[in-house]
């Protein structure tokens, strides 16, 4: 304080720097001005190369190369001619040379050779005679820029292995279940599981975070008892009372860490509320599932947790309907309820929907809370009803990841890719809805 | 001329039916919106019921885990060993490298969130400003596996290629520096609505006394928007204290009272992760410790929260 008025004692007093002085006061000044624009400009840049090295980081990862190793090249088997110009003959004579008798035994059990297509004998080839095996993983980068070392190094570590393009990301990869051995692995049952949470979510916390919000904005200041009596005031206090601390609560709920609504599903939703999320009440006795980890114990711990944000968001779209648009309908005669159903609702849905669309895409990316409650990381089952066990798409990427293996990293990366599309895709669609309500209502 | 006066009569008498003495002007009571406005009440209670269960459910499990004879809460609180199989229950190092981690990642969010909303506020046209908010935006948007995922695949080999093996393979400073990366936009956002609401009559008189731009940045409109900035980052910091993905991903499994931040340790929110994720038993030790260490951090958040509640409140500066 005192440095500060030494400083700038003198100058009131009138001994501004004049002339030459005062320009170069005001040109230094200046240029420290730019500096430090830049700086600022730089920490903003800063915020777009993260992203791009975010983005690069999972491209690297979920595309690349791999060493394949043949246990047999496919030239040694058929002299230089490739499979697909083969016979059936000569495909079979193939399988009877190379395979021992009882793996052939095995096969003619299930279906003769001789009865199987031409595509069916060279898959059987493929996978019991030349079995490709991937030995190495090599990110995009190395692959392209790094050629010769790699092709080096691998030469050295697996002779018969030769280098080929993968990409981890493939339509295979989205359709096929769960597998431990990663070049087989698939996420069907994880997006499914996602987007099975993500419907039940919705379907749960929509109409409990509007109910309250429409409480919180309309009815928040209404006197529902009879003023006259003493009780009546007495309750009309409390329930003004309680509106408010709803709302603090509210609040303070949003910050609330999301691990600990996992700790609350655990307990109520898994342990306690065991006999319902388990289905067990409903005559719902599946023993692999009856230990209530199931999806309904996940979307009712999500609800909750998404439940203080749509609430904030929608009560935002509420209060931005114009009280004139109220007063017009009261003036016509309408109850409030029919003035909040008719006039305030599809008024504020465009906001009310976008919010809550995008307040539920953040349960999509939310992991933490479903590795509390216990979700499966490895099933092969599609999810198929409430009280079916489940896994999500965040859970397995965090699952791959945790491993040391460089293919589950791979397939880690392609399953971001997959869910940061889906995200993408959820808020594109909060747009569009938003913006196609807005038209419709302009034009009525 | 009988008749007239009974006619007369008669219409006093249907006058008298008609127009009451009084008139009740109160509203009519309508079961159908009572009726509605109970659902609505009882939409807003689910919240209250969440915090109520919340607190119900951590106390609960949590005096259970201080009434088992192994673990004292002197011990819970002074201890340094946490090794919950050999009954040793000093909870320090979970909250010693939680409060490391967050503040590596206080030491990166705030210089670079405080920079953008400046930047964003002060300076940039609305062509740059429609191109730089969706980068913060999309940013926040990230689910935080990806960031984990960033964390431990990218900017740990980088540390190392940096400083060599000491780092090891899951360390906290990769941990705190993305949950720093993760926790920007949020002061960003946060900071950059404060600035914006600071009138814009105090811009104008620092430059009509030949304040520069800079000048009247730092000098006149940041401590104008201080109280908003600092509960910015007070959020924020709850924020990166209950993160879980990063840490669990890149800060290791092994609790450790260390302030180094190239070593592995593990944090509060990674072993209720660690723990839960290995399907404990019901009413097992284990089981038990995750509720004491969730209220823990609970309360810490809690206090976050409330306190940046607070500051806005009281350090407002009010402007019309």
């Amino acid at each position: 304080m005192s440095t500060e008025s030494q400083r700038t004692q003198p100058r009131s007093i009138g001994s501004l720097p004049e002339g030459e002085a005062a320009r170069e006061n005001v040109s230094e000044r200046q240029r420290r001005g730019k500096v430090w624009e830049g700086i600022l400009l730089a920490s903003t840049i800063f915020g777009i190369i993260i992203l791009l090295m975010l983005a690069y980081n999972i491209v690297d990862d979920a595309f690349g190369g791999i060493g394949v190793q043949y246990t047999v090249e496919e030239e040694e088997l058929t002299d230089g001619r490739p499979l697909e110009e083969l016979s059936q003959a000569e495909l079979i004579a193939i399988l009877e040379t190379n395979l021992r008798s009882r793996v052939l035994k095995n096969l003619e059990r299930e279906r003769p050779l001789a009865e199987r297509s031409r595509e069916e004998l060279i898959d059987i080839i493929n996978e019991e005679i030349i079995k490709p095996e991937v030995v190495a993983v090599y990110s995009l980068t190395e692959f392209l820029f790094n050629r010769p070392a790699i092709e080096a190094e691998l030469r050295e570590s697996h002779p018969r292995a030769e280098i080929q393009f993968k990409s981890w990301l493939s339509w295979d990869f989205i359709v096929k279940p769960m597998s431990s051995d990663p070049v087989e692995a698939g996420i069907r049952t994880a997006i499914l599981g996602s987007l099975f949470l993500l419907v039940l979510t919705m379907l749960i916390s929509f109409p409990l975070g509007v109910g309250a919000a429409i409480y919180l904005e309309e009815y928040k200041n209404d006197k529902p008892f009879d003023e006259r009596s003493p009780v009546g005031r007495w309750m009309n206090n409390a329930l003004q009372r309680t509106s408010g601390l709803i709302e603090t609560n509210i609040y303070n709920l949003s910050g609330v860490p999301s691990i600990i609504y996992g700790i609350l599903g655990l307990a109520i939703f898994v342990r306690s509320m065991q006999q319902i999320t388990s289905g067990a009440v409903f005559g719902y006795a599946d023993p692999t599932t009856a230990n209530g980890r199931t999806i309904l114990s996940a979307a009712l711990t999500m609800s909750l947790l998404v439940l203080p944000v749509v609430i904030i968001s929608s009560q935002e779209a509420i209060r931005a309907v114009p009280s004139s648009l109220r007063q017009a309908s009261f003036g016509l005669g309408a109850t409030k309820w029919q003035t909040v159903w008719k006039i305030v609702l599809p008024h504020a849905m465009p906001g009310i929907l976008t919010g809550t669309i995008l307040a539920i895409s953040r349960a999509i990316g939310e992991t933490a809370p479903l590795i509390v409650i216990g979700a499966s990381t490895f099933i092969v089952t599609d999810p198929s009803g409430l009280f079916s066990k489940f896994t999500v798409l965040p859970l397995q990427i965090y699952n791959w990841t945790s491993r040391p293996q460089p293919e589950f990293r791979a397939i880690a990366a392609a399953a971001i890719i997959v869910l940061l599309i889906l995200l993408l895709s959820l808020n594109a669609t909060a747009i569009l809805l938003r913006n196609y309500l807005r038209s419709k209502r302009v034009s009525t | 001329m009988a008749d007239q006066a009974q006619a007369k009569a008669e219409q006093r008498a249907a006058l008298a039916v008609t127009v009451p003495q009084t008139i009740d002007l109160r509203k009519r009571p309508r079961i159908g919106e009572s009726i509605i406005q109970t659902v609505l009440i009882v939409c807003g209670f689910v919240s209250i019921f969440t915090t109520v269960a919340i607190v119900y459910v951590l106390f609960q499990e949590s005096l259970a885990f201080f009434a088992d004879p192994a673990v004292t809460l002197v011990q819970f609180f002074t201890g340094t060993v946490w090794q919950p199989p050999i009954n040793e229950f000093g909870v320090l190092p979970l909250v010693n490298a939680t409060l490391v981690i967050s503040l590596i990642a206080m030491l990166v969010a705030v210089p670079l969130g405080l920079g953008m909303a400046i930047y964003l506020s002060e300076y940039a046209s609305e062509r740059t400003r429609g191109i730089l908010k969706p980068v913060i935006e999309l940013l926040a948007g990230i689910p935080t596996v990806v960031y984990g995922f960033f964390a431990l695949t990218f900017v740990t080999p980088i540390l190392r290629g940096i400083f060599g093996d000491v780092v090891s393979i899951y360390n906290m400073l990769s941990a705190g520096l993305v949950v720093g990366v993760l926790i920007t936009p949020i002061i960003a956002t946060l900071s950059e609505d404060a600035l914006s609401a600071v009138p814009n009559s105090l811009r104008q008189a620092s430059f009509g006394l030949g304040a520069t731009k800079w000048e009247t940045a730092i000098k006149v409109v940041v401590p104008a928007a201080l109280s908003g900035i600092l509960a910015g980052c007070i959020v924020a910091m709850s924020r990166a204290v209950g993160e879980t993905m990063v840490v669990a991903l890149a800060a290791g499994a092994k609790p450790n009272l260390t302030w180094n931040p190239f070593e592995s340790a593990e944090t509060m929110t990674g072993y209720i992760a660690r723990i839960s994720g290995g399907d404990p038993s019901y009413g097992s030790m284990d089981y038990k410790s995750i509720f004491a260490v969730g209220l823990l951090l609970f309360f810490i958040t809690l206090a976050l929260n409330i306190a940046s509640r607070r500051i806005v409140r009281r350090f407002r500066e009010v402007y019309d």
